[in-house]
């Protein structure tokens, strides 16, 4: 088949992303061709206030040199402007008269600053601050020259500013608003900011308007001069006053255009052959000049472009991180509220600390964060999800960590951190080692950084932390994506939500199957789409979707834990946590005749065996399921554990019979897996023994009946369980327990443990479906025990059927 | 040279986007074969920290190690990147629904 012809007009971040989308959707589909204005290959614009700060050099800061033009077959043509579109020849004719025609083309022609009209500004010593030129002529003016003036405190004419006084300039910012950087920060806010930047040298002058520029005796700039008749001497002006997007071309070709380009949500212009991205574009009334909005439309761009036809651009929230080193302020979405908001705000000018939060009825919309930025990220996310914030509102304002979701205590100044701190207690990432990634491949987003440094990819407990060094890192170019329409992972373009109401609404039964109807992009998903794949499928239609071993994790393929030297872990259930001489006999016995090199108490309340070769587990097997004992699946997304105290059978202060309670509970839950590990536990009294407080589900005795409380967790998250209801007899704690465990399995994601499934789904929610609504909680309930009818111990099974599985075959000499 | 070709077991002892382990006088080799057949054999080692690469999840040509999630290709042996390492590969090839192996 003939390639179509693919050509794009400018070579910047968004275009270079659109065509990065492109090639991993459809690498074969076109011939392409660039044409770049700039005489160099694409490269980071974001990172031009490092390069004038002397933080980094221009090699640094370039995401693709031109062997990656090279290798993915796209003629480049650098340093020439294209003037001329001719649609109904679909060509590009450029300034020297050379053309490329399209079947599909690409405008990604950025934007330009503005420079105001006024006398002088074609004086030598005047600049822009808009690419590496600019910033290699101010670097060079700092060494010759003293005194700079930077006109507009906007994002970054306060970096350019900030960029000239590290090189030695005696800088003042003039402004034409009261306060600086009036359309990201609240007065407050930008005081506390102008109050740090003065003390690193900067001067201010704020609500001036610059009247005209003076030369100097040398014929180069020499002074500015004010409406109010004021003058300041200046040798360099910076005028960093906004961009316009550059549309001359689309204009002369009579595509529609506003203050951009004018595209739909499909990023297509008028012209359906013609899709523009970028800050040249205009979405629903809107331009942007941050990247990561930029990256969402490559994104979708790059979808069409692909002919796959699915992806929606419906416009972006933005945030801002300034990027001066040492100086944290965020702000996110209606920072400044109005009449129909309501604002929570904390503020300790002495310590240098104002954060304002902005409330719309039970939605955050709008957050300034000034001197501990930490929870930005956060904020971030729960504005982008629209999240119902009521439960947490009075936590709010301390953040995620109160909230007990951020992990690592304490360390939430990612700014400040030095590089040396340990970020990622589980693969031993430094901050250094992070910050040298993003800046060395030019990362944008977690995942990137997660597969590039393996920090956060582990237990995840220092995601925040990791997201927050990114953020500091690339500024506002690091916009997390919202969670519930975030793709499973890079196998499809579909959410976990999408997925599983895609199997439960039509019926799917097998991982092709799925597969098939969604669109899978790869032949058979990948190690992280299929167990969850598998997951979805047997819980949404237990004993009739197909049931594929070769889709789950080794340790429930296996029905044992792998360990780091590639033994395995045994572990028989011990109902309620309470044994016999017979079973014990039965595990010392084995033990021995295998030479199992280690037992453990596990935290459970039973015996790990460790360190048993994978052929010798269904020999185990065999003699422990002799004594009676059956798989305690400490390996699974599964029940895990129900841990008892020993409550009124024995204990003097027992109310309830908790060993009795937790047996029963274990037999009803045997088999059941789940999106994630899930474990309980049953204290007689309220002294809690059991620790029932950070189970998934925990139930506490007391003298009239049951407490149930869900979602704690004593892993990576400790979280202390929630309050459920009350009950009065063992049968109600088995119903409302399994159906709260049922709508679990239903309703939450793989990997997601029930804290984070109730903390997405809300308490309430939960609690009107499993307290409030009996007819709901019976049909949950009896879903639940339906799904384990008739389930069969796997390691009797394995015994029985001689699985192959745990043969190893052998090739003599 | 003559590569000294043994006969392992037949194909479908192998499940299909699964392995099996092969104890041989240079080691474990981890045999693995493909939705479509394509049969491949490595080094039953992550070039990371040693895990048996045969316990992984197939998809594609990929291996993922049981361990840590290194991405290792089926065809030579090689982490997928950024990751950087590399597992033995041994020839393999299948005649009348027969695996064999060249060590």
């Amino acid at each position: 088949m003939k390639k179509q012809k693919l050509v794009m007009v400018g070579n910047g971040m968004a275009g270079c992303r659109t065509l990065e989308e492109l090639l991993k959707l459809a690498p074969d589909l076109y011939e392409i061709t660039v044409f770049g204005a700039e005489p160099h290959p694409n490269y980071n614009r974001i990172l031009l206030s490092p390069v004038l700060a002397g933080e980094m050099k221009f090699d640094d800061i370039v995401l693709n040199d031109l062997a990656w033009y090279r290798d993915h077959g796209i003629t480049l043509h650098l340093g020439k402007k294209v003037v001329k579109i001719d649609r109904k020849a679909q060509k590009v004719v450029t300034e020297d008269g050379a053309t490329a025609v399209y079947d599909r083309l690409l405008l990604a022609t950025g934007s330009s600053p503005i420079i105001l009209p006024i006398p002088g500004n074609d004086l030598p010593g005047v600049l822009a601050y808009r690419d590496i030129a600019d910033t290699e002529a101010m670097i060079q003016a700092a060494q010759s020259y003293k005194r700079a003036v930077v006109i507009g405190a906007g994002l970054l004419g306060l970096e350019a500013a900030n960029g000239l006084a590290l090189r030695g300039m005696d800088v003042t910012v003039v402004h034409l608003a009261d306060w600086i950087m009036e359309r990201q920060l609240d007065k407050t806010a930008a005081d506390l900011l102008q109050k740090s930047l003065e003390a690193k040298g900067l001067k201010f002058l704020l609500g001036k308007q610059t009247e005209m520029l003076k030369p100097g005796a040398n014929g180069r700039v020499g002074a500015v001069r004010f409406k109010d008749g004021g003058e300041i001497p200046a040798d360099l002006v910076v005028m960093a006053v906004g961009i316009r997007p550059n549309i001359e071309l689309a204009k002369r070709a009579l595509l529609h255009c506003n203050r951009g380009i004018v595209v739909s949500d499909t990023m297509q212009t008028f012209d359906p052959k013609i899709y523009a991205v970028g800050e040249c574009a205009e979405h629903r009334g809107v331009t942007y000049g941050l990247v990561a909005p930029l990256f969402e439309q490559a994104k979708v761009c790059a979808n069409h472009l692909a002919q796959m036809g699915i992806a929606q651009y419906r416009g972006s929230l933005t945030s801002t991180k300034l990027k001066v080193t040492g100086i944290d302020v965020f702000s996110a979405g209606d920072f400044m509220g109005g009449p129909h908001t309501e604002e929570i705000t904390l503020s300790d000018p002495v310590g240098g600390i104002y954060k304002k939060l902005v409330l719309q009825g039970n939605r955050l919309v709008g957050a300034v964060l000034y001197g501990d930025t930490a929870d930005g990220a956060w904020y971030f996310q729960l504005m982008k999800d629209g999240q119902d914030i009521h439960e947490i509102r009075d936590h709010l304002m301390f953040g995620q960590h109160h909230i007990g979701d951020a992990g690592h205590a304490g360390q939430n100044k990612a700014a400040t951190m030095p590089d040396s701190a340990e970020v990622c207690g589980c693969n031993g990432v430094c901050k250094g080692d992070i910050v040298k990634a993003i800046k060395e491949h030019g990362l944008f987003t977690l995942e990137d950084v997660r597969k590039y440094t393996k920090a956060s990819s582990s237990c995840g407990s220092c995601t925040g932390l990791v997201e927050q060094i990114l953020a500091s890192t690339v500024g506002g170019a690091y916009q997390p994506a919202a969670t519930h329409d975030k793709p499973m992972c890079s196998c499809t373009e579909h959410s976990h939500g999408a997925v599983r109401a895609a199997i439960r609404e039509h019926k799917l039964l097998s991982i092709p199957a799925v597969m098939k109807f969604l669109d899978w992009k790869t032949p058979n998903g990948c190690a992280s789409c299929r167990p969850a794949l598998n997951y979805y499928l047997i819980s949404t239609w237990p004993h009739e979707a197909e049931d594929d071993p070769q889709s789950r994790f080794i340790n429930e393929r296996a029905h044992a834990n792998i360990q780091k030297d590639g033994a395995f872990s045994v572990v028989p259930r011990m109902w309620g946590g309470l044994t016999t001489p017979a079973e014990l006999r039965a595990i010392a016995d084995v033990a021995e005749k295998y030479r199992v090199p280690t037992v453990k108490m596990t935290g459970g309340q039973r015996i790990d065996l460790l360190g048993v070769k994978k052929e010798d587990l269904p020999k185990i097997w065999a003699d422990l399921g002799k004594a009676g004992l059956v798989s305690g699946h400490a390996y699974g997304k599964s029940i895990r554990t129900v841990k008892t105290c020993v409550g009124a059978e024995h204990c003097r202060f027992g109310t309830q019979r908790s060993m009795d309670m937790g047996v029963k509970l274990e037999k009803m839950l045997f088999g059941m897996w789940a999106p994630h590990k899930v474990k309980l536990a049953v204290s007689g009294c309220p002294r809690n023994c059991a620790e029932a407080g950070i189970k998934d589900v925990g139930v506490i005795g007391v003298e009239s009946g049951y407490e149930i409380y869900v979602a704690g967790n004593g892993g990576i998250k400790t979280e202390v369980a929630q309050f459920l209801c009350k009950v009065k007899s063992d049968e109600e704690v088995k119903e409302y327990t399994g159906a709260f465990l049922q709508l679990y399995r239903e309703e939450g994601f793989y990997l997601e443990r029930t804290c984070h499934f109730v903390a997405r789904v809300g308490l309430d929610y939960v609690k009107s479906i499993v307290v409030d609504n009996a007819e709901r909680r019976k049909e949950l309930y009896e879903r639940l025990l339906y799904a384990l009818q008739g389930y069969e111990d796997p390691w009797a099974k394995a015994v029985a059927t001689r699985s192959k599985e745990y043969e190893v075959l052998e090739v003599t000499i | 040279m003559m590569r000294d070709w043994k006969k392992v077991c037949p194909l479908e002892e192998i499940p299909r986007l699964g392995s099996r382990q092969v104890k041989t006088a240079s080691g474990m080799i981890a045999l693995f074969r493909t939705v479509d057949d394509e049969v491949f054999a490595l080094h039953d080692e992550c070039p990371h920290k040693g895990g048996p690469l045969s316990q992984g999840l197939v998809a594609g040509k990929v291996v993922t190690c049981p361990l840590h999630s290194w991405k290792i290709q089926l065809e030579n042996g090689a982490a997928v990147a950024p990751d950087k390492g590399c597992a033995k590969v041994y020839p393999v090839k299948v005649e009348g629904g027969v695996v064999w192996i060249a060590l």
